[in-house]
């Protein structure tokens, strides 16, 4: 019983190792067959930088916008706001949308 | 196998060790395949401790009696059912449950935001890893559930009888997994401040989480109210004890956030506010798990355990400080994109929504908590009752029911008078006309319980005002039937009508709340066989004793050794009703002294309800039946002093017989209760408003798979 133990015990320990080690196996690969390009990338996912930081923040914005477009609307055709009011505020929300959009353009793009 | 079990703990504590230190280096030096590693490493706890349940599942469901807890907590006898949920019954159990199950939503959670929020998302991987570090630590010095006793017990102990109901053995799951998924929106809150991203990012990451932990913890709370109700004697669902409010404070946080954060995200406005919200639900998620388990409670829902409490107090210490210096430290980032446009706003009413349940909280918090401090620090026992509950929170629980009904009907950024006047009418109409309702049914006192089902009725009226004025504006948009217009709205808009339908669950359990308690008809007095009672407008007579002894007759599986009870006939205006059959089961117990006769009846009696329910009213009966009369006494004196053990039952038969022959006077409780029904319809509702709110989009699930397509085939492409 205690050798099965142990070796059940090392299964799942190798199992584990192999789980939790292989971004790191991978990394090194990557290292000897491109050296020059350093530690810093990693296959299957991009590198983490400040512009991918901006896009994923402006996404997110441009999402909650288009959702605050649809929720005057709803709000207007529900008869919470009036005509004046609902024509207001979906100008000014077109007009942040249209800035996020705009934003989102400078941004570098990277492989979605 | 307790020796593979015990070695999968050890290794989980390596795995978050490890996790622990690659993450937060990752998170450091931006090498990505670090914080990689450490999100792996999560993944890895999560295989391992499943192994370790599985592994202590075997045990109980085997009768493997060389484990402790099995032991201790199960039996040959205790059906499959409830030996495979025995294994949440014991400290140790419930300790390697919380920390499984911190492991599967915390896997779930780094595994959907594996390709955003890298840098937030090593610091969340590290600080889920503490967590569970914390509980497996816990496990492998303090209370190990796979420690053992050689030569293991030919039988065990078996379940707590009080246990043996089923919404009492999924309670926990439920529970827990509200606690840790409690715990997802903490970690990633410390995360964005540790990282400095407190944008709207992390907000639309853990919004699910917060949600899912919302409802879990509401089907948890319910299920032990259900319980309560339906197995405990005493006729109530809820008694504000310690550790039901202990559950209720961050359900109570956790609503105040889910409403706030939709500000923060339309207006980036109470950063502050939601990111303190996330962190003090998470923070009160664990105050819960250690009130039950650290030994200053002496609760029917406690494990005892006084080693744990030190360690517990030092991780919320930690966490209560670490909140505090991170969100002080970071207040500058935490400032308002704008301001409230309009106190009439939907804006406006959120916020007056959360400072109402974050005082419920505090009176809660300083209710449950006070007393234990004082008692800790003073020595003497203190208390605070339902009354000092009641007084408080009633008031603010009718405040949340009205501002659930003005939410909906109140627009973004702002909305003038005269469209809210036009708003109202249906809402407040509706209030009214059931304020007739009411004095034309004669249903005159109780003014809180009256403006409570007002409340109701303006809920019901506004909600129904928005489906009915969302629809017709779908039809005129897309030309569709009643019906498929109605699907069409909520699908499209699934986080708002799924709100709405939500807030009328909330309105239809505060109804049940209301009408159980303010109009409750109760009666507790000895009968003896022939003899009837009139409670609110029902006669219960008392027909005839009854009798069984176990395992023959045992039917519900209750376990018990002797179950003595009462036929119940109840009649309303000379017309039968119901005829009910409480019961009381009597438990062996391990008591020596109590002689061979009085050990096998001598443990905790259990009452076994009887109730006929239906959506007007539940009668509720209960009984106790006296067996320490001197005849009764005698048997099991005799039995005690002749009898071999083998041979004990015997004289137990012949005490069931004697009860059946001259049946003593048994005391009775008798509730009849208004619309109690309601209460479970009212969460069953909230149940299916939460899914249809956290139900994804359709369009949103094929962009996800059309996207990955895309990506795998680029992927592809590329190392060609």
């Amino acid at each position: 019983m205690t050798f099965l133990i142990v070796i059940l015990t090392l299964v799942l320990l190798g199992l584990v190792a192999l789980v939790v080690g292989a971004p790191l196996r991978s990394a090194r690969r990557a290292r000897d067959v491109e050296p020059q390009e350093g530690a810093r990338s990693q296959p299957g996912g991009e590198p983490a930088s400040p512009s991918a930081y901006t896009r994923d923040e402006l996404e997110v914005a441009r999402e909650a916008k288009y959702r605050e477009i649809r929720d005057a609307e709803l709000d207007y055709r529900t008869g919470k706001l009036s005509r004046e009011d609902y024509e207001a505020i979906d100008a000014d929300l077109r007009a942040e949308a249209l800035e996020i959009l705009n934003r989102l353009e400078g941004v570098t793009p990277t492989e979605p | 196998m307790a020796g593979f079990g015990f070695a999968c703990l050890v290794l989980a504590l390596v795995v978050c060790a490890y996790g622990i230190g690659v993450s937060l280096y990752g998170a450091r030096s931006g090498r990505v395949e670090f914080s990689e590693s450490g999100r792996r490493s999560v993944y890895a706890l999560a295989l391992v401790l499943t192994v370790a349940m599985v592994v202590l599942e075997l045990a109980f469901v085997g009768n493997d009696f060389a484990f402790n807890t099995v032991a201790d907590t199960s039996s040959r006898t205790t059906p499959l059912f409830y030996r495979a949920a025995a294994v949440w019954s014991s400290q140790e159990g419930s300790l390697l449950l919380w920390a499984w199950l911190m492991s599967l939503w915390s896997s779930l959670a780094l595994f959907l935001t594996r390709r955003r929020l890298r840098d937030v998302a090593a610091y969340a991987t590290a600080i889920l890893l503490g967590f569970g570090a914390f509980f497996v630590g816990l496990m492998v010095f303090y209370a190990n559930p796979f420690a053992t006793t050689h030569p293991a017990p030919a039988e065990g102990v078996g379940l707590d009888p009080l246990l043996r109901f089923p919404a009492m053995m999924i309670h926990p799951p439920m529970l827990y997994s509200g606690y840790t998924l409690c715990i997802v929106p903490l970690a990633f809150g410390m995360g964005a401040l540790l990282a400095r991203r407190v944008d709207a990012d992390w907000i639309k990451v853990i919004r699910r989480f917060a949600f899912a932990a919302w409802l879990f913890l509401g089907a948890g709370i319910m299920l032990g109210a259900l319980w309560s109700y339906s197995e405990l004697g005493w006729g109530g669902y809820w008694g504000w004890d310690a550790v039901e409010n202990a559950a209720l404070l961050p359900w109570l946080t956790g609503t105040a956030f889910l409403h706030s954060l939709m500000i923060q995200e339309k207006r980036g406005m109470l950063k502050v506010w939601n990111v303190s919200l996330a962190l003090a639900t998470g923070t009160l998620a664990v105050m819960g798990t250690f009130l039950v388990r650290s030994g200053i409670l002496d609760s029917i829902h406690a494990f005892g355990g006084h080693t744990l409490g030190v360690p517990f107090v030092i991780l919320i210490a930690l966490l209560i400080a670490g909140s505090i210096y991170l969100v002080a430290s970071r207040r500058s980032m935490l400032r308002s994109e704008h301001r409230l446009d309009s106190w009439l706003s939907r804006e406006a009413a959120f916020l007056a929504n959360n400072l109402v349940l974050v005082a419920l909280a505090f009176v809660i918090l300083w209710g449950t908590y006070f007393p234990l401090i004082s008692e800790a620090i003073g020595g003497q026992e203190a208390s605070v009752g339902p009354p000092w509950f009641d007084r408080y929170t009633v008031p603010l629980a009718l405040i949340l029911v009205l501002l659930s009904g003005v939410g909906p009907v109140i627009a973004w950024r702002r909305a003038t008078l005269a469209n809210a006047r036009r708003n109202f009418m249906i809402p407040i109409g509706c209030a009214l006309a059931t304020l007739i309702g009411l004095e034309a049914g004669g249903v005159t006192a109780h003014p809180l319980a009256i403006v409570m089902f007002c409340l109701a009725g303006f809920v019901v009226g506004s909600v129904g005002q928005e489906f009915y004025r969302g629809t017709r504006a779908r039809i005129a948009i897309a030309h569709e039937p009643p019906p498929l217009a109605l699907l069409a709205l909520v699908r499209r808009n699934r986080r708002r009508y799924g709100g709405y339908i939500v807030h009328i669950g909330i309105a239809v359990m505060f109804v049940g709340v209301a009408a159980s308690s303010s109009f409750q008809h109760a009666s507790e007095l000895g009968l003896n066989p022939g003899q009837s009672t009139r409670i609110g407008s029902y006669e219960i007579r008392y027909v005839r004793p009854t009798a069984s002894i176990t395992p023959a007759e045992d039917r519900a599986h209750t376990g018990s050794t002797l179950s003595l009870g009462a036929v119940l006939d109840v009649t309303q205006n000379g017309h039968h009703v119901a005829t009910l059959d409480p019961s009381e089961g009597f438990y062996a117990s391990e008591e020596a002294s109590q002689g061979t006769v009085g050990s096998l009846i001598g443990g905790q009696p259990v009452s076994h309800i009887a109730m006929n329910l239906n959506l007007a009213r539940n009668v509720w009966t209960a009984v106790q039946p006296d067996i320490e009369t001197p005849d009764l006494k005698r048997i099991i004196t005799d039995g005690n002093n002749t009898l071999p053990p083998q041979d004990a039952i015997i004289a137990v038969a012949y005490l069931a017989r004697a009860y059946l022959k001259h049946p003593p006077q048994a005391q009775f409780n008798f509730l009849v209760s208004p619309l109690v029904l309601w209460l479970w319809i009212g969460a069953i509702v909230i149940i299916g408003g939460s899914i249809t709110a956290l139900w994804p989009a359709p369009s949103r699930i094929r962009q996800r798979v059309l996207a990955g397509a895309r990506a795998r085939t680029r992927r592809g492409l590329a190392r060609a």
